[in-house]
């Protein structure tokens, strides 16, 4: 059998597999349903591990797997679509390189989906029968999601060939299709966790009220929806630019080489991009949240999560400084990126101070000589950068910076001959500097108002940001368009290290997500479906920061352990031959001026 | 000054200046804790500033890579095979070693409030509740007079006639009595949450994160509920603070 059919056979075999999984453990939940729920036990225990812990792991890789499969087709169509217009065909390359990964790992989220609904099935059935009493209409809606994603994704992907020339039209129509119904089935799931979080639509008994939709729309879930959305788009590209960094290390030839260079700038890109944005979304939900229940939000923010905080701080820290890192040794393969080197000490100055204050937590482990000396728990300087008002300005001057890298980048072998090239860059400079004013005279002017006017300027900040963004990238277009070059790219030609960055910032992202995971879910306490129903199992307590840390930890090396698998199997259908898809892969070394 | 010109000088100095300004450049000065995560954050910015292209590497790598192998530089190899375990043997040694300080608490200054709380019998909402005092806004000043009054009376001796929690008592406790005047305080709090921790006090802490340790007594049992309010109402007013208004979900 060929390695590409073997390949296919076992993909199909995983999916069908899953399904059955899927099919047999709703029908086995049905009957629950329909009992009598005194008469079945509450819970069941794990062999071992026990039950929360089995669900806990299964769910972070399911997710995991998940945030993958919906994130990469999002830019995967989008990519597909530039080399559409363009008549780029490494831009088809590229897609099809992308939508393969997803594909490899179709089934494996399909596969433990399925094993995390027979976990609650099996071991949480009364919950399980609770949460089917609200949400079984959506169940199916789910199913038929999942069936037409599933299809359309599987023409998506075998139809490249068949529906290319005259044809291409279709294809990128299944490849929007196919993210309009995974973007569905991301929703859809995201009522039911939600729902767990901040119910709605129910009596006082839990009993639904109405509708399904009380229950679906409630508090977080469309915060959730955009935050993840997001998020899965920047875990898809770090996880495409990690896997393009694994190429290029086992690389043996230049244009390999060359080739997964610029697949894993593309990744980083992309991830890059809707990066600077994700924290803008994670603020909206944790206002959210805070607003729905303030006891929840304490918990989370202020209470014994706000460790938690300074974790993610120091790993979101490391995105920063690893993002900036990686666009700043790419710029070592672009001629006549020299002329920049300069501005990035101060660069790297802003993110590290901007780190500096995101890391510095409001509730200080001190000693009580420490504290004496301070004359209580609150460092009357160090305190200052411990309250939102000094992060959100530590944060949006961060990604001001990160943006500015990337525009010097971007800019790094071209020169403008546009004759208004000089007005051009002193408004985007005064753009710059004009966001930058209004984000620290916020930050500042943030201490000398109430809390709730103080949340309000985050807005601001924000708004002059994005508006700086827009109007540079607005004139910076036009400004370069048929601008002289000063070299082409010499994909291929940067230093190893950067690739092991790539790597750094695929894991830390995952590492990442896991822990924010367990932040929303852990903030429940020991209730299942907060202030509805409560969890009286053995597990019913919080595990503290350090184990839960552990957990995190392990289930994402496993998580890239099965990823390197999957890509594998995957490379298994190339060996042999350097195109991916009947065609040879197109060349990138020494690529235009227009490669980015 | 060739010799500041190496990036491996340059990184040993950035490194040796921010751990001085960090260390003895903050009044008073800042916890360890807080000085390990800043310091982190130096290396970790100063071995990018060192790597970030070719030539930069080259220099730095290049002292490094010479007084490993290069054959004139043997003492200085043989001194560090002799500093360098000392170094590190004398750092496991401060780890490990015991002291006669107690080891620093990692405390949740704000924990999560209950949705309600009983007082004297009566069911009092902390969520969504505002002062009930607060509507009259005439008697505000009458209100304000006699929560610090309650307060001159209870409360000064460990939170001090300032609100900055130096009261007499205050150097005999740990955790020290909550400065009020600090914007990190009460500032950020809804006067529902100051409700509840001065009706019942370090007791009433929830069990997360404990221990608390805090020596704040229960008041409900010595103070009424309008005199709780009151004094509410006495410390954002003598602090000029402004109680956290609540939100809602959108």
């Amino acid at each position: 059998m060929r390695p590409l059919r073997a390949l296919r056979w076992v993909a199909w075999t995983a999916f069908a597999a899953g399904i059955l999984v899927a099919v047999v453990a709703v029908l086995t939940a049905l009957p629950a349903y329909a009992q009598d729920a005194a008469q079945e036990p509450a819970y069941r225990a794990f062999p071992v591990i026990g039950s929360r812990l089995a669900v806990w792991a299964v769910a972070q890789l399911h997710l995991n797997f998940a945030a993958f499969i919906l994130g990469v087709p999002i830019f995967a169509v989008i990519i597909e679509i530039i080399g559409w217009r363009t008549r780029d065909a490494r831009y088809d390359w590229l897609s099809h390189e992308l939508v393969k990964l997803t594909f490899a790992a179709f089934s494996t989220t399909a596969l433990l989906g399925a094993l995390l609904l027979f976990l609650f099935v099996g071991y949480y059935p009364k919950f399980w029968t609770y949460m089917t009493s609200i949400f079984f209409p959506t169940y199916w809606i789910y199913a038929l999601l999942f069936f037409a994603e599933t299809f359309t994704v599987y023409l998506w992907y075998y139809g490249w060939d068949w529906l290319s020339g005259s044809k291409k039209w279709i294809h990128v129509g299944l490849g929007v299709l196919s993210n309009l119904l995974g973007t569905s089935i991301l929703v859809v799931a995201n009522s039911w966790v939600t729902f767990m979080m901040s119910p709605a639509g129910i009596t006082e008994s839990g009993a639904l009220k109405g509708s399904v939709w009380g229950a679906i729309n409630n508090f977080t879930w469309m915060p959730i929806n955009i935050h993840r959305l997001i998020a899965n788009i920047v875990f898809g590209g770090t996880i495409a630019a990690a896997y393009a960094a694994f190429r290029f290390l086992n690389a043996t030839t230049d244009e390999e080489r060359a080739r997964y260079d610029w697949m894993g700038y593309v990744g980083n890109f992309v991830a890059l991009s809707a990066f600077i944005v994700l924290p803008f979304a994670g603020y909206w939900l944790g206002r959210e949240i805070y607003a729905f229940n303030q006891t929840m939000g304490i918990t989370m923010m202020g209470g014994f999560m706000s460790w938690l905080w300074i974790i993610q701080a120091i790993l979101i820290g490391i995105l920063f400084l690893g993002s900036n890192y990686y666009l700043w040794l790419g710029m070592e393969r672009i001629p006549g990126s020299e002329r920049y080197r300069k501005y990035v000490p101060y660069m790297l100055t802003i993110l590290a101070i901007g780190f500096m204050v995101w890391a510095t937590p409001h509730s200080l482990i001190v000693t009580l000589d420490e504290a004496r000396a301070m004359g209580g728990t609150h460092h009357p300087f160090l305190g200052f950068f411990g309250v939102m008002s000094a992060k959100n300005t530590a944060v949006n001057l961060m990604i001001l910076t990160t943006f500015l890298s990337y525009v010097l980048y971007r800019r790094a072998n071209r020169l403008s001959i546009k004759p208004w090239v000089l007005t051009g860059m002193a408004i985007q400079w005064g753009a710059f500097f004009v966001a930058a004013a209004i984000v620290v005279f916020y930050g500042v002017y943030g201490y000398f108002v109430e809390s709730i006017v103080r949340i309000g300027f985050s807005v601001y900040q924000v708004g002059a940001v994005l508006g700086a963004i827009a109007l540079v990238m607005t004139i910076d277009v036009p400004m370069f368009r048929g601008a002289r070059s000063t070299g082409a790219i010499r994909w291929g030609r940067i230093p190893a290290r950067s690739q092991y960055v790539l790597i750094l910032l695929a894991v830390t992202f995952t590492w990442l997500m896991g822990l924010m995971g367990f932040a929303r879910s852990g903030i429940r306490q020991y209730w299942h479906v907060y202030g509805v129903m409560r969890d009286t199992s053995v597990d019913a307590v919080t595990p503290a920061l350090g184990y839960a840390a552990n957990v995190i930890t392990i289930v994402t090396a496993v998580f890239f352990a099965l990823v390197m698998f999957i890509f594998w199997l995957g490379g298994l259908s190339e060996r042999g031959k350097a195109g991916a898809h009947g065609l040879p892969a197109p060349a990138i070394s020494g690529g235009s001026e227009d490669d980015r | 000054m060739s010799l500041f010109r190496s990036r491996f000088v340059q990184a040993v100095l950035i490194v040796a200046l921010a751990f001085v300004v960090l260390r003895f450049g903050i009044r008073p000065p800042a916890p360890w804790s807080v000085i390990k995560i800043y310091m982190t954050v130096v290396f970790l910015a100063v071995l990018i500033y060192v790597s970030a292209d070719a030539d930069s590497w080259r220099s730095f790598v290049g002292p490094i890579r010479s007084t490993l192998v290069d054959p004139s530089r043997r003492l200085v190899r043989a001194a560090l095979a002799i500093v360098l375990p000392i170094l590190l043997g004398y750092y496991a040694y401060t780890q490990a070693a015991a002291t006669p300080e107690a080891p620093a608490e990692l405390r949740a200054v704000h924990p999560a409030p209950p949705g309600s709380i009983q007082f004297r019998g009566k069911e009092i909402n902390i969520s969504g509740v505002e002062n009930p005092l607060r509507r009259d806004q005439a008697s505000f000043k009458k209100h304000a007079a006699a929560g610090g009054e309650t307060y001159i009376k209870n409360c000064v001796y460990c939170h001090g006639d300032n609100l900055d929690g130096h009261g007499q008592f205050a150097p005999a406790l740990s955790p020290p009595p909550a400065d009020f005047q600090d914007p990190g305080t009460i500032a950020m709090l809804q006067e529902a949450y100051l409700f509840w921790r001065i009706a019942k006090g370090g007791p009433g802490l929830p069990r997360e994160s404990t221990p608390w340790n805090s020596a704040m007594p229960a008041w409900e049992d010595r103070l009424t509920e309008e005199q709780i309010w009151q004094v509410i109402m006495y410390l954002y007013d003598a602090t000029g603070q402004q109680p956290r208004r609540w939100e809602t979900a959108h």
